[in-house]
């Protein structure tokens, strides 16, 4: 297998984390929202929590790691761009 | 003044540019003190606000066709995040979230999880890839890789679509705030909203926007959050709202226990005579609605918003802009995490104005106590004489009950400042940020339709042996005219601010979305299956639209219909995309296969190095 095609397959394999990792925190929690929403954090119900806050604060995070371990995967194949950002 | 070139000093000048905001602030807080009207506080707040953009749109004036579309690509990650976070947060985010959250409750909430998920799509999905690819607007990528100007025609079709739907909702929007803020008519408004956008997009193109962007993105978020902590203090929810009200969402609930939600019939509705567009409490604000249909709504719903981020052209092609693809990807990461940090204020606005309202032991209280006492607080009075607020004693027992008490959403963001007790200063800020809110938004989506119609269909199709000075009249000229059309339409007012916005989302995701993520994905997409995919995505997607949403059905289909699994006119993406992608992928398969030419360009695409598809000009 080239070089190319390594690159574009862990590329692949981490688009598939970082989706399910998204689908988690967008769909999959919501869709026990009347249970979740027993639970209690920061002294408000979880579902309405994760909604007004959490999620979103999920996918901030989501959203520097995956760039993060992106790089990481450009730099092991050799092809990371010159830092002149 | 400054050392170097502009951007290695953007962290001073826009450091500097926030510190003269602040100062300005004071200014009018002094000018209050010394005793100018309310009103003048509101006009010169917009006006010094607008004049700035100006100033700034006409410092970025350019000649250069790379500048003009794309920034000369040199935008830096945080720069670009908060120029992204303004060109997508709307008018409709800043004056009317809150208040859909006041109204709407967990259910509303949806909106909020689909218009920052969205961003997770385009960062694994989208981003990196168009920016390797160098294209400079988003039909520039389709046409390229798909080859053709059928299907390079087909996506401008649906970008217009979309975008022109979300522009009328912005100028809508800036209408309304430059109405209020200065105290003319609702259609002059329109045009001095237009005006204002046109002088900030129009000599720099996408780096006049970049610019201008940024400055909006820091009036608005200073303009939202100075009020929320402000108002959490004055109502006892602590110094920092986001982690401190569980307390008060729980007070909420026991208050809705003690004044019982009730539905009031369209009938009474009717004869009490509430002006159309108010709305009343119904349901519970942290109550999860119980059943698989609830669920599916809200999910059906943030789907929808996610996908639509995803391929919506103006906020895409702000990912253009970077230096390079790695700071393309950091860049949707900070995108969101300005996003964030007005989103997760929203429901905390929300909940503090409903507390304010509601509770009968806070002094600002109103449910629950006698009619003739609320209707002579000031702010009361002045919201009813422009029918932002209205009363209507159902049971004739003198007292205001929650189901009697209406006002229209964006009232939560302009008036809870005013209600909390706040200083009329913070009211005039409040107005400046929703006029950068509207107007960023505006600008952008001016620019991605008239930059699409002047490089795909001029440049691209009509004349491509077009000179430089040539084509960037010709965008310019555009520029203006879809500009003056959004606004003559939105003079109609035909929908409500959200009913369009959410629109906006469903036709990009119905014709683009599948197109642009098969395009980098899927190597055996061919030119053929693209065509036929967008099409059938966007038609059967709109034909859907008019058979479920009633003002249309009823002339076109003769009668009211009932959704289709739930799936109503604010979710009509979800008919148009799967048959885009079905459509899509049967037609790819039944013919023949990309050329190795275009099988190299994907792959090329795909790797973050190496010289981009398409030239620095092109």
């Amino acid at each position: 297998m080239s070089n190319k095609d390594a690159y574009w397959n862990k590329t692949k394999n981490h688009m598939i984390v970082t989706l399910v990792l998204w689908a988690f925190f967008s769909l999959v929690i919501f869709m026990f929202g009347s249970e979740l929403n027993t639970m209690s954090f920061l002294g408000y119900p979880l579902a309405y929590y994760m909604t007004a806050q959490g999620s979103l604060l999920a996918f901030v995070i989501i959203l520097f790691w995956t760039a993060n371990k992106q790089e990481k995967i450009d730099e092991e194949h050799g092809f990371s761009e010159r830092e002149d950002d | 003044m400054f050392k170097g070139d502009f951007i290695q000093n953007l962290p001073k000048i826009y450091g500097t540019y926030t510190g003269g905001f602040l100062v300005f602030i004071i200014l009018m807080a002094l000018a209050e003190q010394a005793g100018v009207s309310a009103k003048n506080i509101g006009v010169m707040f917009v006006a010094f606000t607008v004049l700035i953009y100006a100033l700034i749109g006409y410092l970025s004036r350019t000649i250069q066709v790379d500048a003009y579309y794309v920034a000369g690509r040199q935008v830096p990650t945080v720069f670009n995040g908060m120029a992204t976070a303004a060109d997508w947060m709307s008018g409709a985010s800043f004056v009317a979230l809150a208040g859909g959250v006041y109204f709407g409750g967990y259910t509303y909430m949806a909106f909020l999880v689909g218009w920052t998920g969205g961003y997770v799509l385009v960062a694994t999905l989208m981003a990196p890839y168009l920016r390797k690819f160098g294209c400079y607007t988003v039909p520039d990528f389709i046409g390229t890789r798909y080859g053709g100007n059928l299907v390079r025609a087909c996506s401008v079709f649906v970008l217009f679509i979309a975008s022109f739907t979300y522009v009328t909702a912005q100028i809508n929007a800036t209408g309304t705030i430059a109405s209020r803020a200065l105290g003319i008519p609702f259609e002059a408004g329109v045009w001095v909203g237009l005006i204002s956008i046109l002088i900030c997009s129009m000599l720099g193109g996408m780096r006049a926007v970049t610019w201008t962007q940024v400055a909006q993105y820091i009036v608005l978020i200073i303009a939202y959050l100075i009020p929320v902590f402000w108002i959490s203090n004055n109502v006892g929810g602590g110094i920092f709202p986001h982690l401190m009200l569980g307390d008060e969402v729980a007070r909420l609930g026991e208050l809705e226990q003690q004044f019982g939600l009730v539905k009031n019939s369209a009938a009474d509705m009717k004869a009490a005579g509430v002006p159309g567009g108010l709305k009343y409490i119904s349901g519970t604000h942290s109550g999860v609605p119980e059943g698989g249909m609830a669920v599916w709504k809200y999910l059906s719903l943030a789907i929808c918003m996610m996908v639509g981020t995803a391929s919506l052209p103006h906020i895409l092609m702000r990912y253009f802009t970077t230096p390079t693809v790695r700071a393309a990807r950091k860049s949707v990461a900070w995108s969101l995490f300005f996003i964030f940090l007005l989103y997760s204020s929203a429901p905390m606005l929300a909940t503090l104005s409903k507390l304010a309202l509601m509770d009968p032991n806070l002094p600002t209280g109103i449910i629950g106590k006698s009619i003739s006492e609320v209707q002579s607080i000031e702010w009361v009075q002045r919201w009813s004489e422009v029918k932002q607020v209205f009363i209507a004693d159902f049971n004739g027992d003198g007292i205001l009950q929650l189901n009697e008490w209406f006002m229209r959403g964006d009232v939560v963001v302009l008036a809870t400042p005013e209600v909390a007790g706040l200083p009329f200063v913070i009211s005039g800020l409040v107005f400046a940020g929703g006029m950068a809110a509207a107007m960023s938004t505006a600008d952008g989506l001016v620019l991605a339709i008239s930059n699409a119609l002047s490089h795909d269909i001029y440049y691209k199709i009509i004349n491509p042996k077009a000179e430089t000075s040539k084509r960037l009249l010709v965008a310019r000229t555009l520029l203006v005219i879809i500009g003056a059309a959004g606004a003559y339409i939105a003079s109609f007012r035909l929908t409500s601010i959200l009913g369009s916005v959410a629109w906006a989302f469903d036709f990009a995701m119905s014709g683009l979305f599948f197109p642009l993520v098969l395009g980098v994905w899927w190597k055996r997409a061919t030119r053929e299956g693209a065509i036929a995919g967008i099409m059938a995505g966007i038609i059967s997607g709109t034909v859907y639209l008019t058979w479920v949403f009633p003002k249309f059905s009823v002339p076109i289909w003769g009668g009211v219909n009932t959704p289709f699994l739930g799936i109503d006119h604010l979710r009509f993406g979800l008919i148009g995309a799967p048959i885009c992608l079905v459509v899509m992928v049967v037609v790819s398969l039944m013919t023949k296969e990309p050329s190795p030419a275009t099988q190299k360009l994907v792959d090329d695409t795909r790797i973050p190095t190496g010289k981009a598809i398409l030239g620095k000009q092109h």
